[in-house]
């Protein structure tokens, strides 16, 4: 009786008891959830143009802000630093389309899902080199991001935001919209919501196919440059991003592995359950369950629309 | 446009090969999809060891049809009923269990494997020894695949593809895929076998040896048969009765004769023959 | 001219099935066998067959749990660390609870709490396909490294957190790590592998292998020819996990000699099987050595390679090549071979089948 009492009723007295908290609580899964969100909307990216999961997403995210703190270190400027990254990633997404697209362009989704694995391993392994093991610190002032707080009374209580993290979910709207717009009214979007559906079709746009998959990855490029950059502003920069971008993949479940908002939405529901469960569950049995319960919930989730939450229905044709 | 294929004397009333006794009975099916209504409607029956042909125009919901009748596709509306027993749904398990073998418009063959395990996995239901012997392999679990491989070579030599045992399937030609996936079926020993345009993308040879097949296992083994085919000449030399559906409606049901000069079927489908 | 089947006809399905069916092929394998058994612990020193030749005969026992699953069934996998843990902490709790039972006995009944587990979480795989499930069994494999950590009964609620293996006997010699003789583990890690891997290959010949085979091409299909989709995949699930629990118990007890959460980590387990798998050629038992073979030998050549040149390569280097050659040459592999070692192995025997003459 004790333990039912303990996970179905104590939570949520503790949840009204203390409102204030509550809010913080819910604030903090809010903005994980957009950053969750925004290393979703890579994947999407690509997935949405070429088919292909691309494993390698988080690794990028620490790549991009590996580098913007590499240069800085290195002396460069923190805006010229900001434009070499952007350049870096363009290099990367170049080269990613010559050296592994190419040349496995007809084959199944199952072998570029794999080969993305086998990027994965590679650029852990050139960053670890190039840039070092150790956490670094993000260069969140001289990017010109706010810091400090703003607490603000409310039900009885006090909540604290941080600036920085208002500026995440600013950037993160604003990067939203402006990919929304680029899919929906410009030529190159269009071309490359046809491209997933039809290589020939979008060709006939008058955009190759490699070009397409260059500005892809490009994209996806600066959107895992400006997810590491934020969360790197939050806790330090080093590869355990790397496990924590395998999170996204809930997100991808929940959002669907097509759908730019359903991947924001995804992010949402799994930043904030994943917060609320760590927060009031979570000392029940030791911690730490933040680290698989957003799988858990992807899987409830899974079991009950196969297809994810916006995902289109499966249906076999034979 | 008449393909001559092996010609059969047309069954005469008493004719031993087909009973009486009514194997596949389908009443009032309609399924739809969406707003979409693929099947409207439909009922007709197959006697015991005779060769049904359904045939149409494109989109008349004739695959449809045969995935119903095998569980893959769930009927809004309507009763199936097999071998006396009435069912509002066929689920793939059951058909797979009470006889039912089929072969697709696409080849679904397992492209992973040779002709001789593809040939092989038709046998499945068949195959009782347990995980335990399985492991060990030597005894009852070799026996008893030694046992099937025998069943199977027959096949092999039945369908004459000999030569391709060991081939992956997916290696192989169009028409071949098309005779090993008979195979597959024929393998199961089925007491129904259900077959989605056989012919297609055959030239004539293989469509001589595909409706050779085809009669053979209706005559030697006694397997009811049911088959989807827009090539006239065949339906008239193998079928007994012919179905006829268009845009999801049954608009003619009878003999190959009665079919080919019913008006309605001419108008949708066969058009007039020019002399 | 010396290894060939012209002439070497089968007069029987039986010998027509068998496995090795080329005459020259069975002798080789015999000798290879003996070879292992009678020279190979003469002649190896400590180091080899501790770095080297028993870490890859464990590590290709989970491999080929893997491909077992992935492979032939075609059903994606993450939680290989996870699986290979529970085998571990299983035996571990059951040296604790039952100090006089034989070690390998134990070895092998933790399997099954593996394959449990592993049926347990296979279970979405009823309703839920590809990625989906991939992402599935990563809820089991960071689940389960999280209870690793946090179930304190796990390791016996000692200080440290990890588990020790402690001091077993075979035959009245010491041979759990680090009591017992490299040569002493060598020969029993050896005789579990060969055991388990001609298990392995008659499920996968049998019907079992054709009904994961076909569930992996067309499911669909597989069903209207009779085979129940959910039991075989349960069944795949839990003889994978079995394989990949052994492998985990014989890692903690004949290897390491004792385990933390970080050797069952996704990083550190659950990736590196999966580049042995696909490097080693996926659907193929043989590319499962092969693939464990090379990844874990890899390593050794980084650090043993310029060290002839006498060029000294740091430790934390080494961890960087490796990442990069192994990531590189999948995509390597999978641009010129996707079917791995396994397919070039397999070019190789025909090439030999056929010498001197080009082509049949």
């Amino acid at each position: 009786m004790d333990v039912l009492y303990q996970v179905f009723v104590d939570p949520f007295v503790q949840m009204g008891a203390m409102p204030d908290l509550l809010i913080q609580v819910i604030w903090e899964g809010f903005v994980s959830g957009i950053l969750y969100a925004l290393i979703a909307l890579g994947f999407v990216l690509i997935f949405k143009a070429s088919g292909i999961f691309n494993f390698a997403q988080g690794i990028m995210v620490v790549f991009g802000a590996l580098s913007l703190v590499g240069l800085y270190e290195l002396g460069v400027p923190a805006w010229l630093a900001i434009v070499l990254c952007i350049a870096i990633m363009f290099a990367l997404a170049v080269t990613v389309e010559r050296v592994v697209l190419r040349p496995l362009v007809n084959q199944p989704d199952i072998i570029l899902f794999m080969a993305t694995i086998g990027l994965n391993s590679f650029l852990i392994g050139f960053g670890e080199s190039v840039f070092g093991g150790e956490p670094k610190t993000m260069i969140t002032e001289q990017l010109g991001l706010p810091t400090g707080s703003t607490a603000v009374d409310v039900l009885g209580g006090r909540v604290i935001f941080q600036h920085l993290d208002i500026a995440a979910a600013v950037i993160a709207a604003l990067m939203v919209a402006g990919l929304a717009i680029f899919f929906n009214k410009s030529k190159i979007g269009r071309a490359l919501r046809a491209v997933a559906d039809d290589h020939q079709a979008a060709m006939s746009v008058g955009i190759t196919l490699q070009q397409i998959w260059v500005i892809v990855w490009f994209a996806a490029g600066i959107v895992a440059l400006v997810t590491g950059i934020m969360w790197g502003a939050r806790s330090d920069v080093s590869f355990a991003l790397e496990i924590v971008a395998l999170k996204a993949l809930p997100v991808l479940i929940l959002g669907g592995f097509t759908s730019i908002p359903g991947a924001i939405i995804g992010g949402l529901i799994i930043g904030i359950s994943e917060k609320l469960a760590e927060f009031y569950w979570g000392p029940l049995v030791g911690g730490s369950i933040e680290s698989w319960v957003p799988f858990f919930i992807a899987l409830i989730f899974l079991w009950f629309r196969p297809q994810g939450l916006f995902g289109e229905k499966i249906i076999e044709r034979i | 446009m008449n393909v001559m294929v092996a010609e059969r004397p047309q069954p005469a009333p008493t004719d031993e090969r087909i009973s009486s006794e009514v194997i596949l009975k389908v009443d009032n099916i309609t399924l739809s999809f969406g707003g979409v209504k693929a099947i409207q409607n439909v009922s007709f029956d197959v006697r015991r060891g005779e060769v049904r042909a359904i045939i149409g125009p494109n989109g008349a919901g004739k695959t449809s049809m045969l995935n119903c009748i095998n569980g893959f596709y769930h009927p809004q509306d309507g009763t199936i009923t097999y071998r006396g027993t009435p069912r509002k749904q066929m689920r793939p398990h059951i058909a797979a269990t009470q006889g039912i073998a089929r072969t697709f418009q696409n080849v679904a063959l397992f492209r992973g494997m040779s002709t001789l395990d593809n040939i092989m996995s038709g046998r499945t239901l068949k195959m009782k020894t347990n995980l335990f012997w399985q492991m060990i392999r030597r005894g009852p679990a070799e026996n008893e695949e030694i046992e099937h491989r025998k069943v199977v070579e027959e096949i092999i030599d039945f369908l004459e593809i000999q030569e391709i045992r060991r081939t992956p399937v997916g290696r192989l030609p169009y028409g071949l895929q098309k005779r090993v996936e008979l195979g597959r079926a024929l393998a199961m020993e089925p007491t129904l076998l259900l077959l989605d345009e056989p012919m297609a993308g055959m030239n004539l040879e293989e469509k001589r040896d595909m409706s050779r097949f085809i009669i053979d296992a209706n005559e030697q083994l006694g397997t009811t048969i049911c088959l989807i085919e827009h090539d006239m000449g065949v339906v008239m030399d193998l079928s007994d009765r012919v179905v006829v559906l268009d845009h999801g409606e049954l608009i003619a049901d009878g003999t190959p004769q009665e079919v080919q000069a019913d008006q309605a079927v001419i108008d949708a489908y066969l058009g007039v023959a020019h002399e | 001219m010396l290894y060939r089947e012209v002439g070497d006809l089968k007069t029987s399905y039986r010998a027509d099935q068998a496995v090795l069916t080329i005459t020259q092929e069975r002798y080789g394998v015999f000798l290879l066998i003996a070879f292992m058994y009678l020279v190979v612990p003469l002649i190896a020193d400590d180091f080899w067959l501790n770095t080297i030749i028993i870490p890859t005969l464990i590590f290709s026992l989970a491999a080929l749990g893997l491909n077992l699953l992935l492979g032939y069934a075609g059903l994606i996998s993450l939680g290989t660390g996870g699986f290979m843990g529970v085998g571990a902490y299983a035996c571990y709790k059951l040296t604790s609870y039952f100090p006089d039972v034989n070690i390998v006995f134990l070895i092998l009944v933790s399997g099954f709490f593996s394959a449990a587990i592993g049926v347990v979480f296979g279970l979405p795989s009823l309703r839920i396909k590809g990625f989906y499930l991939a992402v599935a069994t990563l809820a089991a494999q960071f689940f389960l490294t999280w209870a690793f950590g946090r179930v304190a009964w796990l390791y016996n609620y000692n200080d440290s957190g990890a588990i020790d293996a402690v001091n077993r006997s075979l035959f009245g010699m010491p041979l759990t790590e680090p009591y017992g003789e490299p040569w002493f583990q060598y020969l029993v890690v050896l005789t579990i592998v060969i055991v388990l891997t001609i298990v392995a290959i008659n499920l996968v010949r049998g019907r079992f292998g054709r009904a994961w085979m076909a569930i992996r091409d067309m499911d669909i299909a597989a069903e209207l020819i009779g085979i129940r989709l959910l039991p075989t995949k349960l069944l795949a699930f839990a003889i994978s996990s079995y394989y990949c629990g052994v492998a985990g118990a014989m890692l903690v007890f004949l290897s390491l000699g004792s385990a933390e959460v970080e050797s069952f980590t996704i990083l550190e387990a659950s990736f590196p099987v999966l580049f042995m798998v696909i490097i080693g050629g996926l659907g193929s038992i043989i590319g499962s050595f092969l693939g464990a073979a090379f990844i874990t030998v890899l390593p050794v050549l980084i650090t043993t390679i310029p060290r002839v040149f006498e060029i000294d390569v740091e430790a934390a280097t080494v961890e960087h090549l490796r990442f990069m050659i192994v990531g590189a040459l999948i995509i390597f592999f999978l641009i010129v071979e996707p079917a791995g070692l396994a397919r070039l192995w397999q070019l190789a025997r025909e090439k030999l089948r056929l010498w001197p003459f080009p082509h049949d």
